[in-house]
């Protein structure tokens, strides 16, 4: 069963159509890339998924249901988190009250007003968790402002992940991160289990092509190639599309 | 429990300890009442004004709700009490105060929905607006407010049938400093709780909020009714203390007067309100004494030069008296409260 469909997905600015008749399907436990040019309407699309658009026309479902109309956050509830391509951090917050708020939020518990922060051991268990796996433990302290780039990179993904997803969407997540920085930050993006389906949204060829068993070709909109990464590669129009943009770059 | 996880649950339950310096607070705000006999009707005014900005601070410091109108709040309830007292209808002025604390909510529940959407620009207006709508229907209505003779005939009985008010203010400071002191528990509580924490990161970036799956509207509601609800039980105090009620509980230089006093004190650290309605009102005292007429220029003088000096280096120079303080505490008192004053702000 497909974790995530559109069906028919459109969303238009007047009349600029940014996401045109898309209907795509994510596999559960797949690793997924959604590439395309720039302006191709990726992100978009996955504002689109994420509901802080509303769609002109067409169906989100996730898990068998529609989402089309849920908020944003009921849909993280329903179990899609997602990471930004530009960072969405709490700059004055440390990572360790940014990951106990997912934490905290995910086990109904954000709305306590009574207890204090890390009064419950399953929230302090599952923040050690997180912690650990993203390897914050020497900065989870240090307000977020202060970190450098690349763990505030990652504390990106953490803050996902403490959702506790079914499926991750991550928008873009090496751009802007220094060479030096990037091994750590793809290392983690592999290591993710296996069970979390994971939609990737990326620029960079080599990170798609070493960790996506699909991809789909997002160009001016709409859905234009969609196959394992051996077609996609092979493919002559993508390639057309990418020439360009290749040689640019 | 793996290493990790106590040390983050031993440095969250540290955090939401009371510090040294929080309780040497408190024991000389009580101790004020033996210390300072002669003054306690500017006390009372001083603690009104304290919870009345606590309240403020639970939207604008901590959830980034700013709001030209919390006399809307401050006003109806002190209407509420003053009406219920003269007319017997609740007899018992601390179930009165919760009484118009709980109207006061209602109110703040029902405009909670007008400040979700919008900028800083547009919740200012629309806090204003209803702030000045409430108090021309005050004004409208004056066979039932007293209009701008103020409200008359307003008799406020002993508390728990016991403590009655007397002229020179005893009753009714204790009885102002025990309801800040309850009302500020409850702030402490919300704040450093889950819902608290909530709010810091929703003001901070409420995009991501909703992308952790956090409610971001029922949250902002839930906090302004709460402030409106403390609001009001500062209005329902001043009427009961002074058995009296006028037009001003709903002017505009009242809520104006209280974001300068906030601004004094900072926002977001809950003293904030507490410290600023202290020299507030005390610069306020000091100044009429030496010019009865002219008071205003030098209230307003002091706000141009905290404006003009910036308010984080007066945050800045209080977080630094706040660090020298705690560094003191902490060698008095073996507890590490040193860590917790370098970790607040980095």
């Amino acid at each position: 069963m497909p974790i995530l469909e559109t069906k028919g997905l459109e969303k238009r600015f007047g009349g600029i159509i940014a996401t045109n008749h898309v209907s795509m399907t994510v596999e559960t436990g797949a690793r997924h890339a959604l590439i395309g040019p720039n302006g191709a309407g990726k992100t978009t699309l996955i504002n689109l998924l994420t509901g802080v658009l509303r769609p002109t026309a067409g169906t989100i479902i996730l898990e068998g249901r529609d989402i089309t109309a849920l908020a944003p956050h009921q849909r993280v509830r329903r179990g899609m988190a997602r990471t930004f391509q530009i960072n969405q951090l709490f700059l004055d917050l440390t990572p360790l009250e940014t990951i106990g708020l997912a934490v905290s939020e995910r086990l109904g518990l954000g709305g306590d007003w009574w207890r204090f922060v890390g009064a419950r051991n399953e929230v302090t268990r599952e923040i050690a968790e997180t912690v650990e796996r993203f390897r914050l433990g020497d900065v989870m302290h240090k307000r977020t402002a202060t970190l450098p780039y690349g763990k505030q990179r990652l504390l990106e993904i953490a803050l996902a992940f403490a959702c506790r997803p079914q499926l991750l969407l991550l928008d873009e997540p090496a751009a802007g991160v220094p060479e030096a920085e990037r091994h750590e930050l793809l290392a983690t993006i592999t290591t993710l289990p296996a069970d979390v389906t994971v939609l990737l949204i990326e620029h960079d060829m080599d990170l798609v092509f070493s960790f996506a068993d699909r991809i789909s070709v997002l160009v001016n909109g709409g859905l234009f190639v969609e196959g394992s990464p051996e077609e996609v590669a092979r493919d002559v129009r993508v390639k057309a599309v990418y020439l360009g943009e290749e040689l640019d770059a | 429990m793996t290493p990790v996880a106590g040390e983050i649950s031993s440095y969250l339950g540290r955090r939401a300890r009371w510090s040294p310096l929080e309780i040497a607070f408190w024991i000389f705000a009580f101790a004020t009442i033996w210390l300072f006999p002669g003054k306690h009707l500017i006390l009372t005014e001083t603690a009104i004004l304290a919870l009345f900005a606590l309240s403020l601070d639970l939207i604008l410091g901590y959830a980034g709700i700013i709001s030209l109108g919390q006399a809307a709040f401050f006003g109806l309830a002190g209407y509420f009490s003053g009406l219920v007292a003269k007319y017997g209808l609740i007899n018992d002025p601390a179930l009165a105060l919760i009484a118009s604390g709980m109207v006061a909510a209602v109110l703040g529940f029902v405009t909670s929905f007008l400040v979700l959407r919008g900028s800083d620009l547009t919740r200012l207006m629309v806090t204003l607006g209803v702030a000045l709508m409430l108090g021309e229907i005050a004004n409208r209505f004056s066979n039932i407010t007293g209009g701008a003779d103020g409200l008359q005939g307003v008799n406020i009985a002993p508390i728990f049938g016991l403590f009655r008010f007397d002229l020179f203010g005893h009753t009714g400071y204790i009885y102002s400093l025990v309801v800040l002191f309850i009302c500020f528990l409850i702030a402490r509580r919300i704040v450093y709780s889950p819902f608290g924490l909530s709010l810091r990161a929703l003001k901070g970036n409420s995009l991501r909020a909703a992308a952790i799956g956090m409610p971001v509207n029922r949250r902002l509601v839930a906090i302004y009714t709460v402030s409106a609800g403390m609001a009001g039980m500062a209005g329902a105090l001043l009427t009961q203390t002074t058995a009296f009620c006028s037009l001003d509980v709903l002017s505009l230089e009242r809520s104006a007067d209280l974001l300068l006093v906030l601004i004094i004190g900072g926002t977001g650290y809950l003293y904030g309100g507490l410290i600023g309605a202290v020299i507030y009102k005390f610069l306020q005292d000091w100044i009429a004494s030496l010019t009865p007429q002219y008071w205003q220029f030098w209230i307003g003088f002091v706000l141009v030069v905290i404006v003009l000096t910036g308010r984080e280096r007066v945050e800045g120079w209080t977080a630094a008296v706040r660090a020298w303080i705690a560094g003191l505490g902490a060698r008095f008192i073996a507890r590490p409260a040193r860590l917790r004053a370098s970790s607040e702000r980095h």
